[in-house]
């Protein structure tokens, strides 16, 4: 069972102040920290899982720049066999259909039974190169897969619907997978982990060898501008001291009727 | 333009809310531009349904086949390319659903169409279509635009436009034979499979004291609870809790949880992002708490506490056993 684990660097934007660039085309981010994008992090989980109930290999690979080459010496202390980096410093320049293009390309002469990517990456929230390497690979796919099970050369995923309902199917190998978070417990990575993790073998790829275009890869979308959220009325905020806010917190639940 | 497609989604004999969302502002965008609304009907005996939308449509084309009678992207895909092609539709609406989100972008890859996903919002003037996402969980807006193309694919969200009828629409309705060979049966549905219900039900709830990810460890969930127990609520979650297996499914509110309808709704360290959002639109008053004023969940709530819930949340709940002692 080989493996292919697509991945991203994002960054972790929760209880920070996010800033609009001068260009307003994205987000300032020299003082925010990256992380392996959430998704991703229950992909490569799954994947190592997957290897070491089946033998094989798992392959995790990125877009990106050197920066980037640190959630990759994350997933191979996670226990990816290997790693591959195609080398682009502008991301800017290609939207999710471009990345789809590259990653596609590089795992058409991978040896793989799966490839995995996460259901959406929390930056862009596109949620669509998975499913377009799919379709470029002219393989079988799944969509926001909780469960898997390999049986008899084929996969038996289960995928997330709304509203609490999921759904079963069999499909034929080679497949791609797109991710939901808590399909699995993601393994604990330390320092002391990524620095063992060094010796694996991590390769860089040019993006000019890979024989793709320019036309191939323009942007078929483009961000005009980004913006803060549009004012609203929003929550009253409930102001004062503990006590003040306490009374003023009682007294809704009071009025709204659930404090008998 | 002269046509929008709509894809309708359906489920066990249901037609979903978004295809009513969705052919709502496909008739906005139709009564601006004249162009007319084409509903895209695929499945097993889908009279029963289709009447449910043809006064929403001015044409609405099905395929009513043995072979549609579960979803499958890939047939969906060749089958809709295969009118894209025929009508040359300027947009086509698909709901950014998970079925959805499965189909468009294969969709995309096969007509060459670009795609936004997610959109909550379309604008075309002057021939140029603008759309608006949001980025980095709700915290962040865009407008895209697109390079010139024949036709455009959008996903949009659930629950931003109105399941109203806009016009008097009467379609005309074109039954079509399934075109495909079976050879794009790859993949096989197996069943449908519910998330296993547990001992409370917190879409009964009155008051449901909820819990997200800014609790930070497993052990802190007991603050909530005692809340909860204290307001005699019920404790229920966001999906970050499920997803680390802290608490069981039945008690996640969200698009792939539950929508739950308390009187009173308490987010406590819940971001707000929109799959959250989307399980809450029915609770009657929602007060947040959370550390971080610009967490979407204020947005959303009609009152807000921003503060450290490690503290607030022990010091509200001594104050209600004051109370309910006194």
């Amino acid at each position: 069972m080989d493996i292919v684990v697509c991945v991203k660097r994002v960054p972790l934007t929760e209880e920070v102040d996010l800033v609009i660039d001068e260009q307003r085309k994205g987000i300032k981010k020299d003082q925010l920290a990256f992380v392996l994008n959430d998704w991703d992090n229950y992909a490569i989980e799954e994947a190592i899982l997957l290897k070491e109930k089946h033998d094989g290999t798992v392959t995790a690979i990125t877009v990106g720049n050197e920066d980037d080459e640190e959630v990759l010496r994350r997933c191979l202390a996670m226990g990816a066999d290997r790693a591959i980096r195609i080398d682009v410093d502008d991301m800017g320049r290609f939207d999710s259909y471009g990345i789809s293009k590259i990653l596609s390309r590089v795992v058409k002469d991978l040896p793989f039974d799966l490839v995995f990517t996460g259901v959406l990456a929390d930056d862009d929230y596109s949620g669509m190169v998975g499913m377009m390497m799919a379709e470029q690979l002219k393989i079988n796919h799944a969509n926001a897969v909780i469960a898997i099970e390999i049986e008899d050369g084929k996969a038996r995923t289960t995928s997330e619907l709304e509203g609490g309902l999921s759904e079963v199917s069999l499909i034929e190998l080679p497949a791609l997978l797109t991710i939901q978070t808590g399909i699995n417990e993601p393994r604990y990575v330390s320092i002391l982990g990524i620095r063992k993790a060094a010796k694996k073998e991590l390769k860089v790829m040019d993006l000019s060898d890979l024989g793709i275009s320019d036309e191939e890869l323009s942007s078929r979308t483009i961000i005009e501008e980004v913006y803060l959220p549009p004012e609203t009325e929003g929550a009253q905020i409930l102001t004062g001291d503990a006590d003040k806010i306490a009374s003023d917190f009682l007294e809704i639940l009071t009025k709204k009727g659930v404090m008998e | 333009m002269s046509e929008v497609f709509v894809v309708v989604e359906h489920r066990l004999g249901e037609i979903r809310d978004i295809t009513f969302e969705m052919l709502w502002k496909a008739g906005e965008l139709a009564q601006e531009h004249s162009y007319g609304v084409t509903a895209i009907l695929l499945g097993h005996d889908v009279n029963s349904i289709a009447g449910a939308i043809s006064d929403r449509a001015d044409k609405l084309i099905t395929y009513d086949d043995e072979r549609l009678k579960s979803f499958n992207a890939d047939l969906y895909k060749e089958i809709i390319a295969g009118l894209i092609e025929e009508s040359k539709p300027t947009l086509t609406l698909i709901g950014n659903t998970a079925w959805g989100m499965e189909l468009a972008p294969c969709l995309a890859v096969r007509t060459g169409f670009p795609l936004a996903t997610d959109c909550i919002d379309i604008d075309f003037k002057d021939g140029k279509l603008t759309v608006q996402r949001q980025m980095y969980s709700g915290k962040i807006y865009s407008n895209v635009s697109f390079s010139p193309s024949p036709g455009y694919l959008l996903t949009i969200r659930s629950g931003v436009f109105s399941k109203d009828r806009t016009g008097q629409r009467q379609a005309q309705i074109v039954q079509k034979d399934f075109p495909l060979k079976e050879e794009f049966l790859k993949k096989q549905f197996i069943e449908f499979a519910e998330a296993a219900a547990g001992e409370v039900d917190i879409s009964q709830a009155d008051l449901l004291v909820s819990v997200g990810r800014g609790i930070g460890e497993e052990e802190n969930i007991a603050l909530v609870k005692e809340l909860a127990d204290a307001l005699n609520g019920i404790l229920s979650c966001s999906r970050p809790i499920v997803d680390k297996n802290w608490l069981p499914k039945y008690l996640q509110v969200g698009s792939s949880g539950k929508s739950v309808t308390p009187k009173v709704y308490i987010a406590v360290g819940i971001s707000g992002a929109f799959q959250h959002l989307q399980g809450i639109t029915g609770a009657g008053t929602i007060i947040a708490i959370n550390k971080d004023p610009k967490a979407p969940i204020f947005r959303a709530a009609d009152y807000g506490i921003v503060d450290d819930l490690f503290k607030i949340v022990p010091f509200l709940k001594e104050k209600v056993l004051e109370i309910r002692k006194g």
